[in-house]
């Protein structure tokens, strides 16, 4: 571009300044433009105004396991023995690839909420009925990719990388508990 | 410019008219008529235009599918089924859709492969190949989305792992994937912006094929003996030479993908994917479909954490960072081989390498299909070929390897040291004096 004003300089001219700072508050438009676009791919209001789920758990027995939907995802409460509370504790010690004791993970030791996907990629470990497949120590087991999870739902062996994340979730009494927000 | 099109001489009356205005006719005429074309291409070249076709099919039949499709989980596997039952002719549709997807793959990587034989990425084909390699990513998107809208259990599964590989990337990994499934599953909205996304990739793809072409045309195709066209003997009109040797290939291609249609229309497929999506049940072996298994094979290799100094790469992120790699490897392939022959037919050690690494991808495609802790198999002519028990994961492992060692380190090597057999002075002179003779 040849410049009236500055015919043969290689000097910055009012013209390359005003295409500049023209060109930026383009730039800057175009990105303010986007942020509503992209955001609206992120959870909308309904989605979102069914984050929480109220669960009564006064028919689950000792042992016993019972699934429910949670955010579109399976949550897993389980009510636990003695005997599995004590292995759980018993294994805080051993050697983990996402150490985390027992205790940090179950409020109240009877009770463990996890939600129930492989943290490697979502699948849905197998473990909930007396008849299925615990795995190797007891827990649960992917049957996708082969991850072992214990009795506290710790990582063990396996692809995944983190123990089954326990979800947010409090005591609205004894019998219930409102998953989706934390105590 | 004006000079030419004032003159529209080859053209009179409405032709005429339109030429001077719109030069489609002088257009179509030097690209698709005229266009000289090495005389010497073997059948291996016939699979760019069988993809072409492809995609203009799987767009026809996509098209007509989408009229008595219902994007909402609640509704889009009966859909489905009602387009298996009830719609005019949709089990047709609908199969040959389906099909299309392999038979669409199986075409481009043999178009790939005959690339990498021939040399058909190095100068100046460099971003004749990279588009293509965008070609490719778009397709693995476009059926990637297409396969979760039927809702059945593997459309869901799979729509779950794959998803899930994104929460591997440090920092926003999480945050991203609830962007992506615009909820905290995947579920109706996911479904929804997979509908949306699945109709709009393929014409994304037309445009990239539009470039693709446009690359090609300048400097022409690459051919058996990767030598440049000299002189008009080396070359023949695209039409009716080519033309009629591509219809010929069409009619062949036509019959196995019929064939598949009418004969064996789920043999592809997986009969989970004929269940009902349910969030709650995952299906006990959750297989990509075949076009996939190597990079899954690739994910899936990586069982151990990489630790890198300051940082530690685990075995998730490595995964995907493999299989995304494999991809983006293709793409800076011309910087990798910089040996100035192309056709692997005077390189006696890449075509070694080159059937190697044919069989190779075939072992991953084999290891994909196997559950990890399986002893590795494949049958060959109806016998089980076993070896010693070991696991299809160790044989992933080595494969993936080979695979990337192929690329960053082999082909970087030959380049180097590889001496290559006498080229032909012109393609014509092998046609009038053979080899040998």
């Amino acid at each position: 571009m040849t410049d009236a004003n500055t015919p043969s300089s290689n000097e910055p001219t009012r013209r390359d300044f005003l295409s500049l700072t023209a060109g930026a508050v383009g730039v800057a438009g175009v990105a303010c433009a986007a942020v509503p676009l992209v955001g609206s791919l992120a959870p909308a209001a309904d989605v979102l105004a069914l984050a929480n789920t109220e669960v009564d758990i006064s028919k689950i027995a000792v042992g016993q396991s019972t699934t429910v939907m949670w955010r579109g995802k399976p949550v897993f409460i389980r009510h636990r023995s003695a005997e599995e509370i004590e292995s759980a504790k018993a294994d805080d010690a051993a050697e983990m690839r996402d150490p985390q004791t027992d205790a940090a993970r179950a409020a109240r030791p009877e009770w463990l909420v996890l939600v129930g996907q492989c943290t490697h990629l979502g699948c849905v470990p197998s473990g909930q009925k007396m008849s299925d497949n615990k795995g190797d120590y007891n827990g649960w087991f992917c049957p996708c990719h082969g991850s072992h999870y214990d009795a506290s739902g710790r990582i063990r062996k396996g692809p995944a990388p983190l123990n089954l994340a326990v979800p947010p979730y409090k005591f609205v009494s004894d019998t219930k508990i409102l998953i989706g927000q934390a105590a | 410019m004006s000079d030419s099109s004032a003159a529209p001489t080859q053209y009179t009356g409405l032709k005429g008219w339109i030429e001077y205005r719109l030069p489609v006719f002088s257009f179509m005429d030097h690209e698709l008529n005229h266009y000289p074309t090495p005389k010497n291409l073997n059948y291996w070249w016939n699979f760019g235009s069988l993809a072409g076709i492809t995609l203009v099919v799987m767009i026809l039949t996509g098209i007509l599918l989408a009229m008595n499709y219902s994007g909402d989980t609640k509704l889009a596997f009966q859909s489905v089924e009602r387009i298996m039952r009830d719609v005019n002719g949709g089990w047709l549709i609908r199969y040959i859709h389906m099909n299309g997807a392999s038979m669409f793959f199986m075409v481009v990587y043999i178009h790939i492969f005959r690339g990498l034989y021939y040399g058909s990425y190095k100068p100046p084909r460099e971003l004749l190949w990279m588009l293509g390699c965008v070609i490719l990513l778009l397709m693995m998107a476009t059926a990637f989305m297409g396969y979760v809208l039927p809702w059945g259990q593997m459309s869901f599964w799979g729509a779950t792992v794959i998803t899930n590989l994104f929460s591997a990337l440090p920092l926003i990994g999480e945050d991203l994937v609830i962007w992506l499934w615009g909820g905290f599953s995947v579920d109706n909205p996911t479904l929804t912006r997979f509908f949306a996304l699945h109709f709009l990739m393929p014409f994304m793809i037309v445009g990239v094929v539009v470039l693709h072409i446009v690359a090609l045309h300048k400097h022409g195709s690459n051919n058996p003996l990767g030598i440049d066209i000299k002189s008009k003997k080396d070359s023949i009109p695209f039409h009716p030479y080519y033309t009629i040797k591509d219809l010929y290939g069409l009619g062949l291609f036509a019959l196995v993908w019929a064939g598949f249609v009418f004969f064996s229309p789920n043999y592809l497929g997986h009969p989970d994917n004929y269940i009902m999506a349910d969030p709650m049940v995952t299906p006990a072996h959750i297989v990509p479909e075949w076009y996939f298994l190597p990079f899954y094979a690739i994910l899936r290799a990586v069982t151990f954490d990489i630790p890198l100094g300051l940082f530690t790469i685990d075995a998730k992120l490595g995964g995907v960072l493999a299989m995304f790699g494999a991809v983006g490897v293709l793409f800076v392939l011309p910087w990798l081989d910089r040996h100035p022959v192309r056709s692997a037919s005077f390189r006696p050690i890449y075509r070694w390498a080159f059937w190697f690494f044919v069989l190779v991808c075939l072992g991953l495609g084999q290891t994909g299909a196997l559950q990890p802790d399986e002893p590795f198999y494949f049958i060959l002519l109806g016998m089980r070929i076993e070896f010693f028990g070991i696991h299809s994961v160790v044989f992933a492992q080595l494969f993936t390897v080979w695979y990337f060692f192929h690329f960053v380190a082999l082909l970087p090597l030959l380049s180097k040291i590889e001496r290559a057999k006498g080229l032909p002075k012109s393609i014509s002179e092998p046609v009038l004096r053979p080899a040998g003779a």
